[in-house]
């Protein structure tokens, strides 16, 4: 019997959650569950809030399935999931912030995304006005010679906002803290009583470089929640694009990644293949990003004979071209030199974890969900996983390099197969609640959601992959000298606005 | 590389040539910085990018204006990594709360004359994120704006057509 059966069987299981089960669980089970996720028999794949209620996704990588747990939280505590298995910290301090919902035992109680500026406190919960400042109280670092050095939250390149608090030892990292939550826009509060159509672009508006990923990801759990099922061909569309994104990110990836190493001419040639992906992308679904592209229930475009043609080109192009950068990228020994062995994330870490994308496959963790949780289409298709065990920032770029290969060879395999037929059903309004895991190209998102009988949305969650990656950051820049930290931070490229929500 | 480089040599560069800048749009964003502010900036722009709670999808458009179709800096546009040596402060998203601050800093950080220029829908009154307990909406909730380019993200286009505006001659309203 796999570890998540064992729950199950103990638990209250609701009948109208889809796909994937959840249960209702007391104290008990809460904590064994959170003792297999220690022991690493589970692996944790969200944890977020409700006004009186705590859910817990867990994942069955064995087994190949996931099932919530919730914990009914009567005196608005819940036993801390943090204090064993330190993934859940973060995601236990924003429901502390966002609902007031307090983890016993907790090993930080400092706020994450409430930086005290909101005006309100516990804004999702039993809001309450604030006009309190506090100041955030940085983990502390003693010794000799060591010095704190602030970063952020504007940085000096075109990124999005956050703070990192070096402390160094010399030129060495000795530790570093990050603080979260400047892009912190209310998106779950704005979801609550939305209609479906406002809740899909709140959904691709909550990290623009996955917006076809969370498009996805918000769409198929609100199928799941009206229990329809959306037609083949959208299946195909939406998979078309979610690896244009894919490939259109890998390569500003790696362009970024050179360019932090100083090479530019990588950067320069990663750039003119991304903006042939994103025109293509315009020419074909009418947004470079194909933002909206996605709805539930569907695709909001099809994709004529002309866009077929387009995107085939766009393959080849690329298939030309590229062999040429990678080759550049292998053969330049000063560009290695910058990222061999530079920023080791540990495995044991990786998995610990739970993370997702190539921060995780370039640590040894076999985990995509287009084939551990496959979802139309990509269970008809053929593709590897690439996996990695070194963990510094060069095999982050070669499992970039190979997704791109993987992804190229999956368009092709789409445009072949992509079925006649409708792209879009009508939602009926329906209540239920809904569940789904994407593969973005970062990592697995996570979409889970409340539907009510008028088909409003009740209640929806999001977790970027972001969110297990971002810690193993502060691992990876260990002993590493601080002027390293932007390329490692490159080869993360951990999301702020998908985390911050 | 060598190659790589070589190829450069004989292929035709895929720089686009300037985009017009006399649509009436264009023209009515122009007129409103003054002559006296456009003689001060001459024919460059330093741009100093700040992220006030965008989805990063403005910032990846900004990004594409750095490649090689667009390639800003034949404009002597250019970006900039403080505040203290930019012209213009290019500024997306709807402002968050927890960006606030920091949003205030760089534009007090920015010697005078400076201009605002907000980037995306959002930024121009919270857009879709307005009403939310966590954001200011809109950037001229907390720094004054001179210039509004829409858009979700805009294109990279519309964005150089826009700031090139912003260097031209103001043509009188017909």
């Amino acid at each position: 019997m796999s570890a998540l059966n064992g729950v199950l069987a103990k638990g209250c299981v609701l009948d109208a959650h889809r796909p994937w089960p959840r249960v209702v669980v007391d104290e008990d089970i809460w904590r064994d569950t959170t003792a297999q996720l220690h022991e690493g028999l589970l692996t944790l794949a969200g944890l977020w809030g409700e006004a009186d209620a705590v859910h817990m996704a867990v994942l069955d990588e064995q087994a190949r399935t996931l099932a919530v747990i919730t914990l009914p939280c009567p005196a608005r505590t819940f036993p801390s999931v943090g204090l064993s298995h330190a993934p859940a910290i973060r995601l236990e301090r924003a429901i502390s912030d966002l609902f007031g919902l307090v983890p016993l035992d907790s090993p930080d109680t400092r706020p994450w995304l409430d930086h005290r500026r909101w005006g309100v406190r516990h804004p999702l919960g039993s809001a309450r006005a604030d006009s309190e400042r506090a100041p955030y109280a940085f983990a502390t670092s003693e010794g000799d010679g060591l010095h704190q050095i602030p970063v952020g939250p504007i940085h000096a390149g075109i990124i999005e906002p956050g703070h990192f608090r070096f402390t160094a030892s010399g030129e060495t990292v000795v530790r570093l803290e990050e603080r979260l939550g400047y892009a912190h826009k209310g998106i779950e509060g704005l979801m609550s009583g939305a209609d479906i159509a406002r809740g899909a672009k709140l959904a691709g508006r909550t990290c623009g470089d996955s917006t076809v990923a969370y498009g996805i990801a918000f769409a198929r759990a609100v199928e799941a929640a009206a229990q329809i099922e959306a037609p083949a061909r959208a299946h195909h569309l939406r998979a078309l694009m979610a690896e244009i994104e894919r490939i259109a990110n890998h390569l500003g990836d790696i362009g970024g990644i050179c360019n932090d190493g100083s090479f530019a001419i990588i950067y320069a040639h990663c750039s003119i293949l991304r903006e042939r992906c994103l025109r293509a992308a315009d020419a074909c679904f009418g947004h470079r990003l194909m933002r909206d592209c996605v709805v539930p229930g569907g695709a909001a475009v099809d994709v004529d004979a002309a866009g077929v043609t387009v995107l085939r080109t766009l393959v080849e192009d690329i298939q030309t071209q590229l062999p040429a950068i990678v080759a550049l990228y292998d053969g330049t020994a000063s560009l290695q030199d910058r990222t061999v062995t530079t920023g080791i994330l540990r495995p044991e870490l990786a998995r610990q974890f739970g993370a997702g994308g190539y921060v995780g496959r370039a640590s040894g963790r076999d985990f995509d969900v287009r084939r551990a949780l496959a979802y139309p289409p990509y269970d008809r298709l053929k593709f590897d996983v690439p996996i990695l065990q070194e963990g510094d920032v060069n095999a982050r770029v070669w499992i970039r390099i190979r997704e791109i290969e993987q992804s190229l060879s999956l368009v092709e395999q789409i445009l072949s197969l992509l079925p006649d037929g409708p792209i879009r059903l009508e939602i009926p309004a329906h209540s239920g609640e809904g569940i789904a895991l994407v593969e973005a190209f970062r990592g697995d998102v996570l979409a889970w959601l409340r539907l009510d009988a008028d088909g409003r949305i009740a209640r929806c969650h999001l977790r970027d992959a972001s969110w297990f990656q971002w810690p193993l950051l502060e691992a990876a820049i260990d002993g590493n000298i601080v002027a390293d930290f932007p390329i490692c931070n490159k080869s993360f490229n951990c999301s702020y606005s998908g985390h911050d929500l | 590389m060598r190659n790589l480089l070589l190829q450069g040599l004989t292929r035709r560069p895929l720089t686009e040539s300037r985009p017009r800048t006399d649509d009436p749009e264009l023209q009515v964003l122009s007129v409103r910085l003054d002559v006296a502010a456009k003689k001060r900036l001459g024919r460059s722009l330093s741009i100093r990018a700040v992220d006030a709670g965008s989805c990063n999808g403005c910032e990846l458009e900004i990004h594409a204006l750095q490649n090689a179709f667009y390639d800003l800096e034949r404009f002597g546009l250019r970006f900039v990594a403080s505040p203290r040596h930019a012209d213009v402060l290019l500024v997306t998203g709807p402002v968050t709360k927890n960006m606030r601050e920091a949003l205030q800093r760089a534009y007090n950080a920015a010697p005078s004359p400076k201009w605002v220029v907000a980037v995306g829908d959002c930024a121009l009154d919270g857009g879709i994120f307005s009403g939310s307990y966590a954001v200011e909406g809109g950037v001229s909730a907390v720094v004054p704006v001179d210039l509004h380019i829409k858009g979700c993200p805009p294109r990279p286009l519309d964005l150089l057509k826009s700031l090139l505006a912003l260097m031209e001659k103001p043509v009188a309203a017909p």
